[in-house]
Formats: structure tokens, C-alpha cells, sequence
């Protein structure tokens, strides 16, 4: 007995203590992830009206009915373009503020204090100020007393949809919000290029500035970027907070800048409680993240050595 | 310089953080025994949670935004003498959070809901049946209310009190421009142009330019209404397709106020000299008034066209029993004290903080505060052309696809005829699932 207690312990209680490091994160692992998620998807098969614990057993039917419903469709569209804007437009924006922060002689700790701060606003905050002060649509709001001074009349820039104002607001407010954490993200990958580079490529005759950026930091920056790209593209399709508080009102949602994860949470947690097309709907939306994030993790090597 | 904070310091810290959060999640709410009409202060901490088990009842109420309401509940909580009762006061998204609370074994036992349970509530079972709690005063209560709450003849919440919108607008500015108060929709838009000036604008419908909140009285100002008596969709008329084109007009036409700080159910906008017109709510009244002086007046919405009629939508919290109340008869004879045999705190619930009219037409009728000036106006609007906000069986996906037609009608100028089209048809079928 006490040889079988030993060898489950392993030699000096490793296999003990494995489990008591790894025990708890497993469990809750499996209590607030797995067993979630399992359940998604075993309600995903049932009409699930107003109750977790279903009956009727409809199959695929409610996969059809969210792979056929509009709005659904319309909100994995436009975030699809969402993200094709937002993405690039982060990329380019984190790595010029970390090219400039690095290159600051003065005050690089300040500057790379100033630009990470905002990431640690909260999204609600931001949203908040950004409706309700900048781009509030009377003629007091921020944006409408600079356009005042040149004479310019004032917008009601989260009311109109010809042209789409909204989507300003939005994406100012997500680029404020998260290019500063990426810029860290780049500022640590710029560390790690070594001096000696820099110093080769100055002696075979490389011209500081563009042709340096180009032939040197840009490809020795190829891991962090393409790390940078997959969270960005994640967070894209996951985007919620900001949409949520700037444009929905008491009534509900606007058909548009409607992202699918808002558009879930209409119809299974809000009033909708209709947990079967709710979670059908998260199925098909985690299955397209997972295969962009993969398909655009090969097209890019994620894990490939950098050279 | 303070001691760095060591392992064994911070362990013993959060310990205490831990017995303190205990401290504080045990059951303090009010002793038992009887306070004898101690009024606000034994139930003051009555915000625990109910899962306190033994003869209590946990009440869920959404966050009123009237001063005073919360002490009043709570006031009526611990003089209920057959059952502890422990009042929860919830901010925030309170329909969300009480339709996933009733999923869980932790919800209320007794919870008020807009305008009654909804359909799916009803058909999954997660609410029980109060005919035999009202039938004492069925015939007291505002007919179009108990009507919105009655489904296979039965009743399943008991109304509170009663809510509406309408159009508020400033005697003194229509008066400058010598306009009267507009009687048809087409005077609406000439009144909101005339109106409008460098700092003012004409009219306020909602920073979402009624888009949000004027489905319904566009429908029936045009003579249509949701659904029928048949329970089909109704609102496929050629009326309502030029009554959403001309909140399309209004909407592009430079007179409505859009992006306004508050929205349409705060009167800041109207008090602030944002606006000459604006819709809201009866609740704004008040202020209103204290802000305003008699120098507003109220009106429902303009007709729409020959066959219409004005409107004005009338809504009504609901109390409910939830079927997984700890002990369900309890929580029916508690709901039946409180909204059917004590018209006192009826009254004072409805009257003496913000600005109701109680569900109850004997109530109505000898509320002081409803017996002149604009009240009585509001009080002559419900009756006259009140509708319930949305019919029972106007399910949230119902919901979201007349609301997503009608913004795209009144903010693109998308044609009525095929929005409506495509809505009808999801109508029909959201129907035929609760009703199969």
C-alpha cells in the first residue's frame, strides 16, 4: 500500500506537488471555461427560451436560422471590414509611436508613460467621454466648437448615418485606447535588436531613416508583428464595450456598426433570453475567429523562428 | 519608511479583508420582531440578498430614479407582518439581470417587470398564475393594462402604477412665433421648422431622432397598430409607410435636436433651452415644472392622415411571482397585500415621489395631484388615446427587427414598403412559435 502511495507521489512528492500547482488552475479551467462552453454548444442543438436546462432538441436548426438571419450576417460583414480597417490602422500607428519614443533622446520614460495610460482607461470611461464630451452632437461638444471657429455647423456626429460618422468616433476612440499598449509590445521588440546590426548595416552603407526601417528593424521585427496582428484581429471580432456604450440607447441597438457579440447579447442575455440561437450564433463566431486566426497565423509563420 | 508588504503580512491581511467581506454578506438585514412602524430605518440594510431562506421573500425592484422611492418600498417591505420581506434595489440593466436571475435558484421570489411579464416568461413557466390575487379589484385597474398582462385568460402580473410618453413643448416660444400647438403630424414638422433658430432647435425626439421610441406611436397615429386582433401584423398600411417618410423629413430637415447629453427620457434638453418641443416622458413632469413654471404644455402624439388618431404609449411595471420562489404562496399573498388590498402605499407609491398615475382608475380619480393643470391633461391623454407600449406577443425578436426597420427608414430613407414587408413576415412567424 504504502509502495503504491509512493509511486503516485513520484520521487520527493513531485507528482504531488504537480498537482497542487496545477490542480486549481485545471479545476478552474473546467468550471468556468470548458463546462461553459460545452454547454453552449449542447444548447446550441435545443429551443432554449427563457430556460438553460432545454427539452426540444431542433438539431441544426438554429444554426440555420442564425446562417440565415440578416442582421447576424450584416454584423459578422461589417466587422469583418471593421477589422481590415482597424487592424492595419493600429499596426501603422503603435509602430510609428514606438519608432519615435525610442528614438527620443528626452524624456523616453514619459513619453512611453503618457501613450500606455490610456490602455489603462477603462473602455466604459472612454466611451463615456467620447459621447458625452468630444463628440457630443450640440453645438458645445468638443469637435463642434473647433468646427464653430471656422464657421463650420455643428454635427450630431452618433445620430447621423449619411455619411457614417460614427464609425469616427469609434475607431479614434479604439486607436486611442489600445495603440499604446501595442506600441509597448513594439518598443520590447525593438529592444531586441541588437546594436550591431544597426552598426553593419551603417558601414555597408544603409542611409539612416527609411532604408535602416525598411531593410533592418522592420524584418527583425517580424515575431512582434505578427503577434500584434492575431490580438488585434481577435480583439476586433471581441469588440463590444465601446460599441455597447456609445451607441445603444434605452430602445435597443442601431442595425449598424452592430458587432455579432452586441447582436448575441441582444438575443440571448438581453431581453431575447433565447439561449439557443445565443449560443449557435457564439459557435459560428468563435469557428470564424479560429479560422482567420489560423489561416492568417500560417499566411504569416506565428512561431516561425524570426531569422 | 512603511515595512515592505511580506508574504506572510499580506496573507494575513486578505484573511482579514475575507472576514470583513463575510461580515458584510451575512444576513443583517431586519430583525424579525416587530418594529412597530419604525418606517425607513430597521429597513434601510433590507438590501441583502433574499437567499436567506426561512419565511422570507426577496423583492426585486429596478432603480427608480425618483428620490425617496427606495425608502418607500422598503417602508412597505417591513410592514408586511406574515413574511419577512427583503427588498433588493437593482441599477443598472435591470431587465437583463431579473431575466437571468429567474434561470438561477438565486432570483427573486417576487420581482416587477415592464409592462408584465414577457410571453417566453409566461410559456417557460418561470412566472405563476395571479388571477385569484387580483380578481378582488380586476375591474379597478386600467383596462388596456390588465389586458396586457392576461394571456389564455389568465393574469400574470399585477400593474404598479401607470407610465406614459408624450410631447411637451414651451407656451412662451410656439406663442413668439405665433403657432399654435400642432393637432397633425404635418403641423408637427411646419411647427419644429419654424421653431428652430441659430441656438434652439425646433423639436427633440430622441438622440436617435425618435428612431428609438416612436415606432408604436406612428403606428397608431396612422390609423394601424402592431398586431390585429387576430394577432397578425397590422402595420402594413399605405398610411404608415408615409408617416415613417415624413419622421425621415423631420429627420434630415436640420429642425430636430440629435446628440443632445441626455436623451429624450431626461428633460434636460427642453429645460436647457436646447429645444422648443420635446418628447418624454410623464415622469419629467416634476421637474418640469419646478424648472419651467406653467411654461409648458403637454399634447400626444400628432395624427398621422384622415384615419388616424393621436397617441400616446402607456406602460406599467408589473409585479410577478417567480415559480421558483421559495415558497410561492407566500410570495402570491405578499403581492396581493401590497398591489391589490393596500391602496395607501398604492397611492403614495405612485404620487408621492416621482409622477405617476396609479394603476388604479378609484386611485386615479382621487389623486390630488392629478386633478389639475398639465397632470389632468396627461391623465386625459391616457384615457383618450393611451396603447399599450407593444402587445404581449410582440416578442424581443419581434422587437429588434421593427426597430432595426424603422431606424433604417428614418435615418437612410430606406423605402417602408420593403422594410415592413421583411418585418412582417418575421412577426408571422415569431407569432406562430408562441402561440404553437
Amino acid at each position: 500500500m504504502s509502495q503504491v502511495w509512493a509511486r503516485v507521489r513520484g520521487p520527493q512528492g513531485q507528482n504531488l506537488w504537480f498537482w497542487v500547482f496545477v490542480g486549481p488552475f485545471l479545476a478552474g479551467l473546467m468550471l468556468f471555461v470548458l463546462v461553459p462552453l460545452g454547454w453552449s454548444l449542447w444548447l446550441s442543438f435545443f429551443d432554449a427560451h427563457n430556460t438553460v436546462t432545454p427539452t426540444r432538441f431542433v438539431g441544426l436548426g438554429n444554426y440555420r436560422d442564425m446562417l440565415t438571419d440578416p442582421a447576424f450576417l450584416d454584423s459578422l460583414g461589417t466587422f469583418s471590414l471593421f477589422a481590415l480597417f482597424i487592424v492595419p490602422t493600429t499596426f501603422a500607428l503603435s509602430l510609428g509611436l514606438a519608432m519615435l519614443v525610442e528614438k527620443a533622446l528626452l524624456g523616453r520614460g514619459f513619453f512611453r508613460s503618457v501613450f500606455f495610460l490610456p490602455t489603462a482607461c477603462s473602455y466604459v470611461v472612454a466611451a463615456l467621454v467620447w459621447k458625452l464630451s468630444l463628440f457630443s452632437g450640440v453645438r458645445f461638444g468638443l469637435v463642434n466648437t473647433v468646427l464653430g471657429w471656422f464657421g463650420q455647423d455643428p454635427v450630431a456626429w452618433l445620430s447621423v448615418t449619411k455619411p457614417p460618422w460614427y464609425w469616427l468616433v469609434i475607431v479614434t476612440l479604439r486607436l486611442w485606447l489600445q495603440a499604446g499598449f501595442y506600441m509597448v509590445l513594439f518598443l520590447a521588440g525593438l529592444s531586441r535588436i541588437p546594436r550591431s546590426v544597426y552598426e553593419a548595416a551603417a558601414v555597408d552603407g544603409a542611409g539612416p531613416g527609411w532604408q535602416t526601417f525598411r531593410w533592418i528593424t522592420f524584418p527583425l521585427l517580424r515575431s512582434t508583428s505578427v503577434a500584434v496582428l492575431v490580438l488585434l484581429l481577435i480583439n476586433a471580432y471581441q469588440s463590444f464595450d465601446e460599441f455597447y456604450n456609445i451607441l445603444s440607447t434605452t430602445a435597443g441597438y442601431p442595425p449598424y456598426a452592430r458587432p455579432p457579440l452586441v447582436y448575441l447579447y441582444y438575443v440571448a442575455l438581453g431581453n431575447g433570453q433565447d439561449f439557443g440561437h445565443g449560443s449557435a450564433g457564439a459557435m459560428i463566431l468563435a469557428v470564424l475567429i479560429a479560422v482567420v486566426t489560423v489561416g492568417q497565423a500560417r499566411f504569416l509563420g506565428l512561431g516561425r523562428r524570426s531569422a | 519608511m512603511p515595512a515592505p508588504l511580506d508574504r506572510r503580512r499580506f496573507l494575513g491581511l486578505s484573511a482579514l479583508a475575507a472576514l470583513g467581506l463575510a461580515g458584510c454578506g451575512s444576513n443583517n438585514g431586519r430583525s424579525s420582531g416587530s418594529s412597530g412602524g419604525s418606517g425607513a430605518s430597521g429597513a434601510a440594510s433590507a438590501g441583502t440578498s433574499g437567499s436567506s431562506g426561512g419565511g422570507s421573500i426577496a423583492q426585486w425592484y429596478h432603480q427608480y430614479g425618483e428620490a425617496g422611492t427606495q425608502q418607500a418600498v422598503q417602508r412597505y417591505a417591513a410592514a408586511y407582518d406574515k413574511a419577512k420581506v427583503s427588498v433588493q434595489w437593482i441599477p443598472g440593466d435591470y431587465d437583463k439581470k431579473s431575466a437571468a436571475a429567474l434561470l438561477t435558484s438565486g432570483g427573486p421570489d417576487v420581482f416587477e417587470y415592464g409592462n408584465g411579464p414577457s410571453i417566453d416568461m409566461i410559456k417557460a413557466g418561470q412566472v405563476v398564475d395571479l388571477t385569484d390575487q387580483i380578481a378582488a379589484a380586476k375591474d379597478d385597474f386600467t383596462p388596456a393594462l390588465i389586458d396586457r398582462v392576461t394571456y389564455d385568460g389568465k393574469v400574470w402580473a399585477i400593474p404598479q402604477v401607470t407610465d406614459m410618453q408624450l410631447l411637451v413643448y414651451r407656451k412662451s416660444l410656439l406663442q413668439k412665433a405665433g403657432i399654435q400647438p400642432p393637432q397633425t403630424l404635418d403641423e408637427l414638422i411646419a411647427a419644429a421648422k419654424a421653431l428652430t433658430t441659430k441656438k434652439t432647435k425646433g423639436l427633440f425626439l430622441s438622440n436617435a431622432g425618435g428612431a428609438d421610441v416612436l415606432g408604436g406611436p406612428i403606428l397608431w397615429s396612422s390609423g394601424a397598430d402592431y398586431l390585429d386582433g387576430d394577432d397578425a401584423p397590422a402595420f402594413t398600411t399605405p398610411e404608415v409607410y408615409t408617416g415613417f417618410s415624413k419622421l425621415h423629413s423631420l429627420f434630415t430637415s436640420g429642425s430636430l435636436l440629435l446628440g443632445a447629453p441626455a436623451d429624450w427620457s431626461d428633460p434636460s434638453a427642453i429645460t436647457q433651452g436646447l429645444t422648443a418641443m420635446q418628447w418624454t416622458g410623464l415622469w419629467t413632469v416634476p421637474t418640469l415644472q419646478k424648472s419651467l413654471g406653467d411654461d409648458f404644455g403637454v399634447l400626444p402624439w400628432p395624427k398621422n392622415g384622415d384615419g388616424g388618431k393621436p397617441a400616446v404609449p402607456v406602460g406599467a411595471y408589473g409585479s410577478c411571482v417567480s415559480a421558483k420562489a421559495k415558497d410561492v404562496e407566500a410570495a402570491k399573498a405578499y403581492v396581493k397585500w401590497l398591489w391589490v388590498d393596500k391602496a395607501d402605499f398604492q397611492e403614495d407609491f405612485a404620487t408621492s415621489y416621482g409622477f405617476h398615475i396609479p394603476a388604479r382608475k378609484s386611485l386615479a380619480e382621487k389623486a390630488q395631484k392629478l386633478s389639475s393643470g398639465v397632470a389632468a391633461d396627461a391623465v386625459k391623454l391616457v384615457n383618450d388615446y393611451g396603447h399599450a407600449q407593444t402587445p404581449l406577443l410582440w416578442t424581443p425578436a419581434s422587437g429588434t427587427a421593427f426597430n432595426d426597420a424603422v431606424t433604417r427608414m428614418v435615418k437612410n430613407g430606406s423605402s417602408p414598403q420593403k422594410e415592413l414587408a421583411a418585418v412582417k413576415a418575421k412577426v408571422a412567424a415569431e407569432v406562430a412559435r408562441v402561440k404553437g
